[in-house]
């Protein structure tokens, strides 16, 4: 498989695996996709999931968990047989990333608090004089949480240079759009005055992703956001931007609609 | 208690260089022995302790023992999800110090006071909750947790001071005796073992022997020590600087009850919310029934009326 063709598979398996378990935080998963395949198959450093001085990722947008499982299965890192037990009984792969499951370091679901941990776990790196970087990809509407603001003054403070925060800016969250929700705009601006380095890219362009976090290599003084502005629901036309797709399960009619989709650019 | 923590800890970092010290900008003239000798794991993470919990699981997880020191409930009572979620959850070796048992910031008011801490905290799997009486156990107790794999809990008294009859014994899961009476069973935790000691003392001069057990090892519950001396009287007082509900007297309660023990409990604790003129920790303790004189007066009545 060519490393384009990841976030089109990772799509189909979200698509199959959210029917077969009949759970929603879908439209949630098809947002990070590309940001997360873009970490896992071109910017970290992992060289196997239990080596010490490897990347660290963090999400600490726990719901898009699906994302997280279906690249850990294209890495060879669970079976095809262990990733069809996703939200059955006696599953380490439930809604939210658990412990237990080799490649997560630390389990979330409570928003907010991925960040505060991934910030700990930078510092620790630095303090152990190792080269590892920390990824934490956030959502947007997670900055709605005081802690979100505790660590990234923390962070900038202390110039944790190797911690990077991926902000899934796709405008929308459980309920509604943000901007009527709880505003967070202007994200950029906020992150920017809190002391890091910000860059703005595309968040379906795993290329832009790459470049961009090269581009913040050179910076040893602040720690760095990316504000990735996503599509909620990206890749299934009528998920996109819909706020009912943040819970709600597909029908088996929506489900071959949506893989009729997603196998379009697979 | 919170100076005895300190020194203790600096030492112990001499020969240990996982140990680093937070704290959520609390501790001026205290904190200074460690923050001194090791600037370099020392971390005023400003007033955050949400964040502090946060980064301390990120540094457990990386080999750390981080301690992360506030006062009672802000360490306790502001990140108790944080706690729950990481240390505990992950089962990391962070290390939480409240300062404040009970009432012992007494002009600062409520906002300030430690009286669920135990309460809340008990309620978590795998979490050790240790309740030092004095400086000397609680060094000792720090010394005897410094390698748990876990998190642990250490709820200090803001004051220094000894008790010579502990000695600074201190076991995970035991508890220490103080006296040998028949007539009556004290059960204590904390600071507030002196008031005990003194109505023990008051007791004693109307003729009422006591034993007294000193719960420093609140969890893992000192489970056989407590059934030996509660199978042994016909009735018990659980005497502690917390609200009534959760903390010890819970604790003992709990363990009459599974193991079907002949022994009526008494809880002497705070029982209402302290919606009253504020004052010192002393005054505030006797206006809730916990000076030495009501202490013993107290179990003097509940004795009579068994009797």
């Amino acid at each position: 498989m060519t490393q384009q063709l990841f976030p089109s598979q990772i799509r189909k398996i979200i698509l199959e695996q959210a029917k077969r378990a009949n759970v929603g935080h879908i439209g949630s998963a098809l947002s990070v996709v590309d940001i997360i395949a873009a970490l896992y198959f071109e910017v970290m450093k992992i060289s196997s999931p239990t080596d010490p001085d490897r990347d660290r990722f963090v999400l600490s947008k726990g719901h898009a968990a699906l994302a997280l499982y279906a690249t850990f299965f294209l890495k060879n890192w669970i079976t095809s047989e262990m990733l069809a037990t996703y939200c059955s009984n006696d599953t380490l792969l439930p809604v939210h990333p658990e412990r237990l499951l080799k490649g997560v370091d630390f389990g979330t679901g409570s928003l907010g608090m991925g960040i505060s941990y991934a910030t700990g776990a930078a510092l620790a790196a630095k303090l152990q004089n190792s080269q590892r970087r920390v990824f934490v990809l956030v959502s947007d509407a997670e900055c709605n949480e005081g802690i979100v603001w505790e660590a990234a003054m923390f962070a900038a403070h202390h110039k944790i240079s190797n911690l990077y925060v991926i902000i899934d800016l796709n405008g929308q969250q459980a309920l509604g759009y943000t901007q009527d929700v709880l505003n967070t705009a202007p994200l950029a601006e906020k992150w920017e005055a809190f002391g890091w380095q910000v860059k703005n890219v595309d968040g379906h362009s795993p290329e832009e992703i790459k470049s961009a976090i090269q581009a913040c290599e050179q910076e040893f003084t602040r720690p760095h956001a990316l504000i990735a502005r996503t599509t909620f629901g990206k890749g299934v036309s009528f998920m996109e931007n819909k706020i009912k797709w943040h819970y709600w399960p597909m029908s088996m009619e929506e489900y071959m609609l949506a893989l009729e989709n997603v196998e379009r650019f697979s | 208690m919170r100076i005895a923590f300190i020194n203790a800890l600096a030492e112990l970092a001499k020969h240990d260089s996982r140990i680093l010290l937070l704290t959520s900008d609390l501790g001026y003239m205290v904190i200074e022995p460690f923050a001194e000798q090791y600037p370099d794991r020392f971390i005023n993470v400003g007033v955050a302790e949400q964040n502090m919990v946060g980064v301390a699981t990120g540094l457990a997880d990386a080999g750390f023992v981080p301690f992360i020191y506030s006062i009672t409930p802000f360490a306790v009572l502001r990140p108790f999800e944080f706690i729950r979620n990481g240390p505990v959850y992950h089962q990391l070796p962070v290390r939480i110090i409240g300062v404040g048992q009970g009432v012992e910031y007494g002009f600062n008011g409520n906002s300030h006071f430690g009286l669920e801490d135990v309460g809340v905290l008990r309620t978590q799997p795998g979490l050790t909750i240790i309740a030092p009486a004095d400086d000397a156990q609680t060094k000792t107790a720090i010394e005897k947790t410094s390698n748990l794999t876990g998190p642990v809990y250490f709820r200090l008294s803001k004051d220094s001071f000894e008790i010579p009859e502990l000695s600074g014994n201190f076991e995970l899961g035991q508890t220490q005796q103080i006296g040998n009476g028949m007539d009556v069973l004290i059960l204590s935790t904390g600071a507030i073992t002196r008031e005990v000691i003194q109505a023990a003392q008051l007791l004693s001069d109307q003729g009422l022997r006591s034993t007294i057990l000193v719960i420093a090892s609140i969890a893992p519950a000192p489970v056989s020590d407590l059934i030996k001396a509660l199978s042994t009287f016909k009735c018990a007082f659980t005497v502690e600087s917390h609200y009534i509900t959760g903390g010890i007297g819970s604790l003992v309660a709990e363990i009459v009850a599974d193991h079907c023990l002949n022994v009526r409990v008494v809880r002497l604790g705070f029982d209402v919310l302290l919606n009253n003129p504020l004052g010192s920790s002393a005054y505030l303790q006797a206006a809730n029934g916990l000076s030495p004189e009501k202490i013993a007066s107290r179990i003097q009545k509940v004795l009579e009326e068994s009797n």
